[in-house]
């Protein structure tokens, strides 16, 4: 009874402000980084004042620790980051080199350390993958995202958009009714972003600590009262590698910041 | 794991005031949230924070659980001489974390 | 109670803090200010108090509280305290000064459980109190994740 009220609420939350939002050509694309308040985005832009910083000053001393059986660091196969790491994370997910398998830049990480290092895969949001990729990712701020043109990647992105369109869940929603048809408008007080993926790893007040692109939908799933995915499924996977697509072209500004 | 990033110059003139500013790794844990099992998370925070420059205390603060997770804190003081400027961190759970940097004037 | 507000928070995906455990409150504000300054006068001015007049999610609310001294041995703000009214207790935090600081002006980060008043108060080494306060609108996040 009281779920269906929410959810007509929130249907006529979203019809009450339908038209705020129709207008313009052109690309019209923005991040959740344009609709934040000013302190934030000066929290986002001065590294002197970025909590994610701190992943990322914990990404750079693991980079050059040995791990695993072969004792190697990450920092034996590749030169240093800022050369060797540019523009990657702007390209995953992507097949791993040489190979049938999917990952995203967290997946990627997991491959070297379990193939070159001969160590344990790091678990999903532990604070060791995060301080990786974001120490990886921060090589690439600035850069734009840049999906690799492999035909193999057009059937995987078909998949996240269809994901992404579907309605599923207690409330009968689609990642789509929200970040597509309704983005710009105001769920309770927040601006609905349009979900463009440029910040993760992601350092978010809500959560108190930096956290995935997959944490991230794995929240919307549990707002939409959707059972999430397992970590590092295929699923969320496709839905990255849809969402990167949908982004292209936008700038890497991870670590940011969000409410 | 790193758990402190602290931003101060490297190098500074004999009288400049400077600004430093330190950041921890913490999750300044309330005691007022319930887990998902609907009981209360205990406390755990940061309690105290001080800076000494060649072992004088430049300064300190006092924290209450509501500040923020990740703690950040800036604060300015006057460059005397060459030397190394320590941060303590202590708190909850036997919580205690120094970090250091050095600092030259001319 | 709690576990309605936990059904809500699930159910609508809207953020409801469950403080119920102890609360601050404009009396207990005032009675702790009334301890820390010892009911002696305290003064608007000198103090400035910079917090956004609004923030997103009340987890982080940046702010920088300045004093106006020219923190001389003679004459320095021997501490900063920031309280507020609506969190479980209204203490935040208290910063303690010296001559050696320069210039009287401290920069954090802190948690509002909901839109408020918080309250800065300066005191120098001679003792004069001086104070500044600021409201902080608190906006509700539309998704929250399940405590974990």
């Amino acid at each position: 009874m009281r779920l269906r009220y929410l959810g007509l609420a929130l249907v006529s939350i979203f019809v009450a402000s339908w038209a705020a939002a129709q207008s313009g050509g052109g690309d019209q694309r923005r991040t959740g980084y344009q609709d934040m308040s000013a302190p934030l985005q000066q929290m986002e832009d001065d590294d002197t004042a970025n909590p994610g910083m701190l992943f990322v000053q914990a990404g750079e001393i693991l980079w050059n620790a040995p791990a695993g059986k072969a004792n190697k660091a990450c920092a034996d196969c590749h030169s240093a980051v800022d050369k060797s790491m540019k523009g990657v994370a702007a390209r995953y997910p992507a097949f791993a080199k040489d190979t049938d398998t999917l990952v995203d830049l967290d997946g990627r990480i997991n491959l070297c350390r379990t193939g070159q290092q001969q160590a344990d895969a790091l678990k999903p949001e532990s604070q060791d993958i995060l301080a990786l990729s974001a120490y990886v990712t921060r090589a690439s701020r600035g850069l734009p995202i840049a999906p690799p043109a492999d035909p193999r990647l057009v059937k995987v992105r078909a998949e996240g958009e269809v994901l992404f369109k579907r309605r599923e869940g207690q409330l009968n929603l689609s990642c789509a009714n929200c970040h597509d048809d309704n983005a710009g408008r105001k769920l309770a007080g927040a601006t609905i972003p349009q979900g463009h993926p440029t910040a993760y790893p992601v350092y978010r007040s809500e959560w108190q600590t930096v956290g995935s692109l997959q944490r991230r939908l794995r929240n919307c799933m549990i707002g939409m009262r959707s059972e999430p995915y397992a970590y590092n499924s295929a699923e969320y996977v496709a839905l990255e590698a849809y969402l990167m697509d949908r982004a292209k072209g936008l700038k890497i500004e991870s670590p940011g910041i969000r409410p | 794991m790193a758990n402190a990033l602290i931003n101060a110059p490297k190098t500074a003139k004999r009288g400049d005031t400077i600004e430093i500013k330190a950041l921890i790794l913490h999750p300044m844990e309330t005691g007022f949230r319930p887990g998902t099992n609907g009981r209360m998370i205990p406390r755990n925070i940061i309690e105290h924070f001080s800076a000494r420059w060649n072992g004088e205390e430049i300064f300190a603060m006092t924290f209450s659980p509501a500040i923020a997770a990740n703690p950040f804190v800036s604060f300015f003081t006057v460059a005397k001489e060459s030397g190394k400027i320590d941060f303590l961190w202590t708190g909850d759970e036997d919580f205690r974390v120094t970090e250091s940097v050095a600092i030259t004037v001319t | 109670m709690a576990s309605r507000r936990s059904f809500l928070v699930g159910a609508a995906g809207v953020v409801l803090l469950p403080f119920d455990a102890a609360r601050a409150t404009p009396e207990a504000l005032a009675e702790l200010i009334k301890q820390v300054t010892g009911g002696r006068e305290v003064r608007q001015g000198k103090i400035k108090l910079d917090a956004p007049p609004l923030i997103e999610n009340g987890n982080t609310v940046p702010l920088t509280i300045s004093v106006e001294s020219p923190m001389t041995d003679a004459d320095y703000v021997k501490t900063i305290h920031l309280f507020n009214e609506k969190n479980p207790q209204p203490h935040v935090f208290t910063a303690t000064l010296m001559p050696r600081n320069g210039r009287a002006q401290v920069g954090t980060r802190i948690k509002l459980a909901d839109t408020q008043k918080i309250v800065a108060i300066a005191e120098t080494n001679s003792g004069e109190l001086w104070t500044a306060s600021a409201e902080v609108i608190v906006t509700i996040a539309a998704c929250i994740e399940d405590v974990n």
